[in-house]
This record gives structure tokens, C-alpha cells and sequence, in this order.
């Protein structure tokens, strides 16, 4: 019996029993469909932290002031001595390795702004003309803080969407100036609107040169510095050049921490890969339980097609065909019943995709091919046994069935 | 006494079935042999081993001991492939229900024993519109079984029965199910078979049809009891 004539005639039965088909058909398919629609959902649930951490900047490491280690006792505990403080000196000498393209001073601290007669609180970073580029800002108004000397400390600011808003409304903000804490500031860029990205809402800041806000706060150290490697190999030859730098700086201690962004999204990472996996996983029980239904309703269709079993037999139809013609419509099902699931998966997902925009929802090429695979899988599997009952079934009984 | 190569050999060929703790004989013993283009009717009452021993002949069941040869071959050592070639390609079989595919057209019941066998697709159709056209189906071909009156069916298992142009045709009760007149219709259509020296052994409970075969074996309680030839 020829491949194609196998499969015809296995379509042909199928057709004979519309609902049965139709049924496990939609059994196969709803299977499929949670198994897109659910990974679907995890890849975007990763994709979206991913997404988050990158518009912090790409290829970012991070230095921090102190040890975030515990440490016995130490000399400077003895002498009372606090860690050593982040300077703009350390962070310039940073840029002598060869692998840190960019670095951004930061220091934080809260002021009172205000414009005439209105005034809020704002966070106001320190940070330099490198900031827009490593933090990945952008502006929509004016231009950002000037490069240069960074000892300058001229003053001069760039305001958040919103306060710009909050106290200036429809009017001209450029060249405007706005009071800080006890100095004057004049305005000479807009942050464009952001929204909040890890925590830190941009349309709510403050940005003016680092110098001026050590001046403004009357401190000297930095709260952070980003560094910006050359790309994404040499984040680690970066991370290390850091430290080393630092080190021969600080006379030898060890009292900066030095984190990339890398690690932290690589653990993100593999924490929602594994729910991505967890929930597909999930998903495939529902296939496994369609796969069953077709062995349920595949056992029926042998003992209701028995006089058609035993009449194939005296024509001449060994066993092995039996059972391939059985297999045949398994096969069948399962795979009609996974493109169905597909394109019902795939509708799913835009629907979720249009409910929640910002939520990159899509199903991974691996998911499909699983999903595809075990039900192809499963109704193979749960075939076996209704085909191999079809092909032991005895002739003689089966024909004098009425 | 020297045979003749016989196309069939039956050599002391029993089947003896389990019925609870109790063993049953459907055939005992049976020594029979038919020759290519021999008319045979096998008749007895209920029980009497009449379909064990058709379905015997068409390798749809295996004897319990005994020897059968078929074209001097012994197909009872053939395995279950081998033996469903053999059905192929020398057996058909009329039944006395039809046992056509209600799904399948009136022209695809008659293909299938030549789709099983693989034939290429062409092939097929000529045969099959060779088949509709002898008994003349052709305009029922692509009804189904259902759309079709009882001769009808009957003349399309008759068709799909010799598709594969076999040596032997099995027919159990051919005219069970149909009235008289169309019985002797389908009786005709077997009886021409005979002309190609086909084997025709066929089952039946009415004497009349019966009388018709050149051989009538007679059997009870599993045994030949009797053969007559018919007076020419």
C-alpha cells in the first residue's frame, strides 16, 4: 500500500466521523494553544526585565563606595576610620584602561527647587556631559550638561519632564532659572519623558554637574560610578581594570565594590527562563491528557469499525497495515490539531500583546517546536495500543460481528 | 490413485475451538481437493462447520492439525504476512452481508483490494471502470453503499472480490440477504466466473442454489458426509 494511498484513506476515515474528529481535533489544539500562549507569556515576562535593565545602559558596570562584604577586624576599624570615599579623581583615572569606554560620576542627594513662588522637592543627581550617552537618556528640550572641565561646576541644570511641567506649565523653560537649596541654576535642557525604569523615575529629577552638587550638598565623594565598557566581551576585563585601578589608588585596600549589570541581568535571566519552562511544562500535561482522549476515542473507533478491520483482512491487508492505517489517522489528527493550536496560540498572544502593550509577549521558536512535537508525540504514543488491538483482532470474528 | 494437481488440497484438516473448559470440533478430519474452474456448494444445518471450512480455505483461519496446499503449496506454515499476500492475490470473497465501507464510493470499495495490494494509481482506474462497466455500475460509481439497493451492493462486492483476478472465489450465503429474483442474478454473475476457471465454492442453506454447483458436499457435525455430483 502506497503512502499516499495510506494517508487517504486514513483522511477518509476521519471525514466518515466528523464530530469525533472534530472533538479531539479541539482537544489537540487547546493543548498546543496553552503551550504557546503560556511560554508566550514567560518569554515576555523576560524580555520585558531584560528590556528594563538595557535601558539602564548597555555593557554597564557598576562601582560602589565600601566593601558589601562583612570583613573581621580590620585597621581601620582600629582607627575609627570610615571606608574611603568615591572621588572625581577615581573615576577620571578610570578612563586610562583601555576597555571602559565612557564613565558617568553620580552623586545623589535631595534639594528644595523652586521658581518664583513655586517649589518642590527633587532628587538632583551629580553626574557629567557622559551621563546622556551611558545612562541612555534622551532630551526634549535644550541640551544636556556641558562637557569640559567636570571641576568646572558651572551652574546650569537639566529638569525631568514633569518638574519642568510642575513649574514652569505651558511657558518657556530654557534660559529660565531655577533656585536650588541656596544657589541659582539656570535651566538648559528637558529630559525627555521616560517613565519609571528600575525604580528611578527620570521625569522626576534634577541634573546638574557634579562639581556644583558636591558643592551644593558640601560633600566630595561619589555615590556611584558608572562605567561604560567598549562592548559586550570586555565587560569583564573592564570590571577587572576597575578594581585594579582602585586599588593602587586606595593604597592597596580593597573598599570599592565593583558589580556589572551582566550578573544581575544573567540571574533575571535564567530565573524567568526556568518559569518560562515551568509553565510550558505545565501546558504539556494538557497535551498528554488530549493524547490520551485520542487513545480513548481511537480504542472506540477499533471496536466500532470492526467489521471494516476484518473485511480489510480477507482482502489481503497484512496486520503491519492495520496498524499503519491507524497510526495514520493519529498522526493526522495530532498534526491538524497542532496547526490549529497554533494559529489559536498565536491569536492568543496578539490579544494578550494588545491588552498589555508593554509587555513583549511571544511565544519562543522552542516552544513551538515542543509543543508540535509532543503532540505529534503523544498521539503517536497513545496510538500504539488501539492499533495493535485493531491488527490482532481475528477475521473470522470480526466479519461475523453484526 | 494418482491426483491431479489440485488448486486446493485439504489433507485431514481439523479446527477444534475452546468453549470454556470444553473442546469443540468445527472440522474434523476433512480431506477435500478442488481444481481450478470447479463449482462447489457446501451445505448443512447451522453448526455443521459449512463457514469454519470456507474461512479455512480463505486463510482467514488456521486448522488445529492437518495439511492444507494451496496451487501445491502448504500456505498453513506461512506466517500472517504471507498468508494476507496469498488472500490478495489468489483469494476474493463474497459475504453474505456485502461488508462494503459505508464511507467509501461504490468505486472505491472496488479499488480497495487493489489500493492494499499497491497498485499504481492508474492501473486502478482502468481496472475499477472495467469492473463498473462488466456489472454494470457504471453510473452507481460514485454512489455509496447506502444509495444503493441490495444487488447492487451485492454486485459491487462481487466486483471487489475479483478485482485482484483471483484463483479462488469464496461466496458464504451470497443470496442470504436478497430476494429471489436478484439472488439468481448474483447467482449468474458467479456462475460466469467459471468460464476464466476460476474456482467457485460457495455456502449456501437453499437447496435449489445449491443443486446448481457441479459438486455438493454435504457436511454434519464438522464432516463431509456426502458429495454428489450434479446430474448432467
Amino acid at each position: 500500500m502506497k503512502l499516499t494511498d495510506v494517508a487517504r484513506f486514513a483522511f477518509g476515515s476521519l471525514r466518515g466521523s466528523r464530530t469525533r474528529t472534530l472533538l479531539m481535533i479541539f482537544a489537540m489544539s487547546i493543548g498546543v494553544a496553552s503551550v504557546v500562549v503560556l511560554t508566550g507569556l514567560g518569554e515576555g515576562a523576560r524580555r520585558y526585565v531584560v528590556g528594563q535593565f538595557s535601558s539602564l545602559g548597555t555593557n554597564l558596570v557598576i562601582v560602589l563606595p565600601g566593601r558589601t562584604e562583612t570583613s573581621g577586624v580590620g585597621l581601620g576599624m582600629m582607627s575609627g576610620q570610615i571606608p574611603r570615599e568615591l572621588t572625581l579623581d577615581d573615576a577620571q583615572a578610570l578612563l586610562r584602561s583601555r576597555t571602559i569606554a565612557r564613565i558617568a560620576p553620580l552623586t545623589i542627594g535631595a534639594s528644595q527647587i523652586s521658581q518664583g513662588a513655586l517649589n518642590r522637592e527633587a532628587v538632583v543627581l551629580g553626574s557629567t556631559s557622559e551621563l546622556l550617552t551611558v545612562r541612555h537618556m534622551s532630551l526634549s528640550e535644550g541640551q544636556f550638561l556641558p562637557a569640559g572641565d567636570i571641576k568646572a561646576g558651572e551652574s546650569v541644570c537639566v529638569l525631568g519632564n514633569k518638574i519642568r511641567h510642575e513649574l514652569f506649565g505651558q511657558g518657556k523653560a530654557i534660559g529660565e532659572r531655577v533656585r536650588l537649596g541656596d544657589r541659582r541654576f539656570r535651566v538648559i535642557g528637558v529630559l525627555a519623558s521616560q517613565g519609571e525604569s528600575m525604580g528611578m523615575n527620570t521625569d522626576e529629577l534634577v541634573i546638574i554637574p557634579v562639581t556644583s552638587a558636591h558643592m551644593l550638598f558640601n560633600t566630595s565623594g561619589l555615590f556611584r560610578i558608572l562605567i561604560e565598557a567598549k562592548n559586550r566581551d570586555s565587560i569583564e576585563s573592564a570590571k577587572r581594570d576597575a578594581e585594579a585601578i582602585l586599588l593602587r589608588r586606595h593604597d592597596g585596600e580593597r573598599d570599592v565594590t565593583v558589580i556589572t549589570q551582566d550578573a544581575v541581568l544573567a540571574t533575571f535571566d535564567r530565573i524567568l527562563s526556568a518559569l518560562t519552562l515551568a509553565v510550558g511544562g505545565i501546558a504539556a500535561i494538557s497535551l498528554a491528557v488530549a493524547g490520551i482522549l485520542i487513545m480513548n476515542v481511537m480504542l472506540i473507533a477499533v471496536s466500532q469499525r470492526i467489521k471494516e478491520i476484518g473485511l480489510l483482512k480477507a482482502l489481503g491487508a497484512p496486520a503491519t497495515q492495520i496498524r499503519n492505517l491507524f497510526f495514520a489517522e493519529a498522526i493526522l489528527l495530532s498534526f491538524i490539531g497542532s496547526v490549529v493550536g497554533l494559529m489559536l496560540g498565536e491569536v492568543g498572544v496578539l490579544i494578550i500583546g494588545n491588552m498589555y502593550p508593554t509587555l513583549p509577549v511571544a511565544a519562543p521558536w522552542w516552544a513551538i517546536f515542543a509543543a508540535v512535537g509532543t503532540s505529534l508525540g503523544t498521539g503517536v504514543l497513545f496510538s500504539v495500543w488501539p492499533a495493535r488491538r485493531a491488527a490482532k483482532l481475528d477475521p473470522v470474528m470480526a466479519l461475523a460481528r453484526s | 490413485m494418482l491426483h491431479l494437481n489440485h488448486m486446493i488440497e485439504l489433507n485431514e484438516v481439523s479446527r477444534v475451538f475452546d468453549v470454556g473448559d470444553q473442546q469443540v470440533a468445527a472440522l474434523r478430519d476433512i480431506d477435500l481437493n478442488i481444481a481450478a474452474g470447479d463449482y462447489v456448494s457446501i451445505m448443512g444445518p447451522s453448526g455443521s462447520g459449512k463457514s469454519t471450512l470456507l474461512n479455512m480455505i480463505g486463510l482467514l483461519d488456521r486448522p488445529s492439525s492437518g495439511i492444507y496446499k494451496l496451487d501445491g503449496g502448504n500456505v498453513t506454515a506461512l506466517d500472517d504476512a504471507q498468508q494476507a499476500k496469498v488472500r490478495s492475490e489468489k483469494i476474493g470473497f463474497v459475504f453474505q452481508s456485502f461488508h462494503l465501507v459505508p464511507r467509501l464510493t461504490a468505486a472505491m470499495n472496488i479499488e480497495l483490494p487493489l489500493i492494499l495490494a499497491g497498485l499504481a494509481p492508474a492501473e486502478r482506474k482502468t481496472r475499477v471502470a472495467e469492473l463498473l462497466e462488466n456489472y454494470g455500475l457504471t453510473d452507481r460509481g460514485d454512489h455509496r453503499p447506502d444509495q444503493l439497493s441490495g444487488g447492487q451492493r451485492q454486485r459491487v462486492a462481487i466486483a471487489r472480490a475479483t478485482s485482484m483476478h483471483p484463483a479462488v472465489l469464496l461466496a458464504d450465503e451470497p443470496t442470504g440477504n436478497l430476494d429471489q429474483t436478484t439472488g439468481k442474478e448474483v447467482i449468474n454473475l458467479l456462475e460466469q466466473l467459471l468460464e476464466q476457471k476460476v474456482a467457485l465454492i460457495m455456502v449456501t442453506h437453499d437447496p435449489a442454489i445449491g443443486a446448481r454447483a457441479h459438486r455438493q458436499i454435504h457436511m454434519v457435525d464438522g464432516q463431509i458426509i456426502s458429495e454428489t455430483a450434479k446430474d448432467a
